[in-house]
C-alpha cells in the first residue's frame, strides 16, 4: 500500500501537473501568431511584436482588422476566424509574454 | 534460423514485461525519470515541435532525431532557382536547438515499434519514447511516372526538396540557351506546398525576361485549378506576357510518363520535349511514418485534429507535410501551426490533463516577381473530426490590389522567412 504514493511521487516528478501545464498554454489560436511576430526584442521585421504588448490595443486592433476599419493585408482575413472572446484570451495571453 | 528464433524470443519477452507494466501503472513514463517524447525529422515540423515540448514544460526529455546535420528550407528555395538568393540563405544548423536542451541525435530512424515504444536508429542504438512525434515531411514518388526514377531525377530535377536539387534545376536555367522551352509537370493534390510550382513559374519566368527573353515556360499540370490560380494567371499576364502557358488535366496536361534521355515529357495528348524539364512528382508520407504503421492506403497519415495522435497508431502523433491535415495545406506554417499544438497537447496528456480543442493559422506568401507578393491565408479547428476552415475567414489576396499592396506583401514574405527560421533555429 506503501508502493503507489511513493510511485506516484516519483511519477509527479517526471512531469509537470496538468494545472500547471494548463495554465502555462497559450490559448487557442494564441499559439499560431509567432509564425508572423516576432516574439524576441532583436527583431527588425516590418511585421509587429506582439509579446508584452497591451492587451486593449491588440483587442482593438483585431476588431478593426474583423469589421474592415483598419486597413490590412492579411490580417483581415485572419481576424474574422476569432470570436470576441477567443481574441480578449489571446490578447491577455500576448499582453502577459515578456 | 537460431538467431531469428533467439530474436523473436527477446522481442516477446520485452513486449510482455512493457504490457505487463503498462496494465498494473497505465501512467505515463512511470519508471523514468522523465517523460521521454521524440521527434523525428528535424524540419519546420520536427524542430518547432521539439523545442516547443521544452519550452512548455522543461522536465520533459525531448530527442531530435535528424539524420542531416544542416537543414535546407524549401520556402524562398524558389528564389534560389531564379538566381535571387544563395543557397546558404537557406540553410540552418540545430546548435540553438541543442542549446535549448533538446537531445539532437544526427542518425536516420529505421524502424519503430509502438508496442514496446522504441525506435531503431541507422547506426543500430535504440531509444525509447512514452510519445513520439513523426515530421518526415513527403518522400517523392518514383513509380507514379513512368520512366521518373531516382536516376531521371538526375538529369530532370524535381528540386522539391531543398538543397542540390534546387541547385541542379538552376545550372540548368543558367545553361540554357535563349529561345529555349521550359517545361515545369504539376502533380495532383494533394502535394508539398500547393502554390509552389506557379511560383516557381513566375521566378523562372522573371529570370527568363531578364536574361533569356526569347525563351518560353510551359506548365503541364495533373489538375484543373490550383491555389491562388486568379491572382498566379493575372500575373502571368501582366509580368511575363506571351512567355507563360498553362496547360491543365482537361486540356491534356497530365504527365503520365517521361523519357530523361531525350528530356521529354509524355501526356495523353502527345509529347513535350524541353531544354530544361522540371518534374514534380506525385509524394507521399516520409517512409519512417510507413514503417511506423501510421499510414492510410492514400500513402498519407490520418491525424486526430485536437491532438494530431495518429488514428492508426497510439502513442504516435504526426505533423506536418506527412500528415492528412483536413482543410489545411501542406506547407511550413502549416507544419509550425502544427508542432505548436501537438507540443501543448503532449504535454497535456503527460501530465495527465485534457487538450482542448485547438485553433491553427496559416499564412502562405508567393512571389510573382521580386517586391510583388501575394498571399492565401486560413484559420482552422477541429470539426467532424478533421479540421475544417472557420468559415468567413481566411481566403487569397484582393485580385485588383495596387501594387503598393503586393510590393507590402513581399516585404511581409520575406519577414515571414526571417521570423519563421529564428523561432525554430536560432
Amino acid at each position: 500500500m506503501k508502493t503507489l504514493p511513493a510511485l506516484l511521487a516519483i511519477a509527479t516528478i517526471a512531469v509537470s501537473g496538468p494545472k500547471v501545464i494548463a495554465a502555462s498554454l497559450p490559448p487557442p489560436g494564441a499559439a499560431s501568431c509567432s509564425g508572423c511576430h516576432a516574439t524576441g526584442t532583436a527583431s527588425t521585421s516590418s511585421v509587429p511584436r506582439l509579446h508584452g504588448r497591451d492587451a486593449g490595443e491588440i483587442t482593438t486592433a483585431m476588431n478593426g482588422f474583423r469589421d474592415g476599419s483598419l486597413p490590412a493585408t492579411v490580417m483581415n482575413r485572419i481576424a474574422k476566424g476569432f470570436s470576441d472572446d477567443e481574441v480578449r484570451a489571446i490578447a491577455a495571453w500576448l499582453a502577459a509574454q515578456k | 534460423m537460431t538467431i531469428n528464433h533467439r530474436m523473436s524470443r527477446r522481442q516477446f519477452c520485452s513486449a510482455s514485461a512493457a504490457t505487463l507494466a503498462t496494465t498494473a501503472f497505465p501512467l505515463p513514463a512511470f519508471a523514468q525519470a522523465a517523460a521521454r517524447v521524440v521527434v523525428i525529422g528535424g524540419g519546420f515540423g520536427g524542430a518547432s515541435c521539439a523545442r516547443a515540448l521544452k519550452q512548455i514544460d522543461p522536465k520533459l526529455q525531448v530527442t531530435l532525431v535528424e539524420p542531416n546535420r544542416t537543414f535546407v528550407a524549401c520556402p524562398f528555395s524558389n528564389n534560389v532557382i531564379a538566381g535571387l538568393r544563395s543557397i546558404e540563405q537557406q540553410q540552418f544548423g540545430y546548435d540553438k536547438i541543442a542549446a535549448s536542451g533538446v537531445t539532437v541525435v544526427p542518425q536516420a530512424a529505421t524502424a519503430i515499434d509502438a508496442t514496446v515504444r522504441t525506435i531503431g536508429l541507422a547506426d543500430g542504438a535504440s531509444l525509447g519514447y512514452d510519445r513520439l512525434v513523426l515530421s518526415p515531411g513527403v518522400d517523392l514518388r518514383f513509380d507514379a511516372l513512368q520512366g521518373y526514377d531516382e536516376a531521371a531525377a538526375a538529369k530532370m530535377p524535381h528540386a522539391w526538396k531543398a538543397g542540390e536539387q534546387t541547385l541542379l534545376l538552376r545550372k540548368q536555367l543558367e545553361a540554357m540557351d535563349d529561345g529555349g522551352l521550359v517545361v515545369i509537370s504539376a502533380p495532383a493534390n494533394p502535394f508539398r506546398c500547393p502554390p509552389g510550382p506557379y511560383e516557381r513559374a513566375c521566378l523562372i519566368a522573371h529570370f527568363l525576361k531578364t536574361r533569356k527573353p526569347r525563351s518560353k515556360l510551359l506548365i503541364l499540370d495533373a489538375k484543373d485549378t490550383f491555389s491562388k490560380q486568379r491572382l498566379f494567371q493575372n500575373a502571368w499576364k501582366e509580368l511575363y506576357p506571351g512567355m507563360v502557358e498553362w496547360i491543365s488535366l482537361s486540356q491534356g496536361g497530365k504527365v503520365n510518363a517521361v523519357d530523361p534521355a531525350t528530356n521529354t515529357l509524355i501526356t495523353d495528348f502527345g509529347n513535350h520535349t524541353a531544354q530544361v524539364a522540371n518534374v514534380i512528382p506525385p509524394q507521399r508520407a516520409g517512409r519512417i511514418a510507413t514503417i511506423a504503421g501510421a499510414t492510410d492506403n492514400t500513402g498519407w497519415c490520418a491525424i486526430d485534429p485536437v491532438t494530431f495522435e495518429s488514428k492508426s497508431v497510439p502513442g504516435i502523433h504526426v505533423i506536418g507535410d506527412a500528415c492528412l491535415a483536413g482543410a489545411m495545406p501542406k506547407s511550413a506554417f502549416s507544419a509550425n501551426s502544427q508542432a505548436k499544438v501537438c507540443a501543448a497537447a503532449i504535454a497535456t496528456l503527460l501530465s495527465g490533463g485534457t487538450p482542448v480543442a485547438p485553433k491553427l493559422i496559416n499564412t502562405c506568401y508567393s512571389l510573382a516577381a521580386p517586391g510583388y507578393g501575394i498571399s492565401v491565408a486560413g484559420v482552422y479547428q477541429p470539426k467532424n473530426g478533421v479540421l475544417a476552415d472557420v468559415e468567413g475567414a481566411g481566403g487569397v489576396s484582393p485580385a485588383d490590389a495596387p501594387r503598393e499592396f503586393r510590393a507590402r506583401e513581399a516585404d511581409y514574405a520575406q519577414s515571414w522567412f526571417a521570423t519563421a527560421t529564428a523561432e525554430v533555429f536560432g
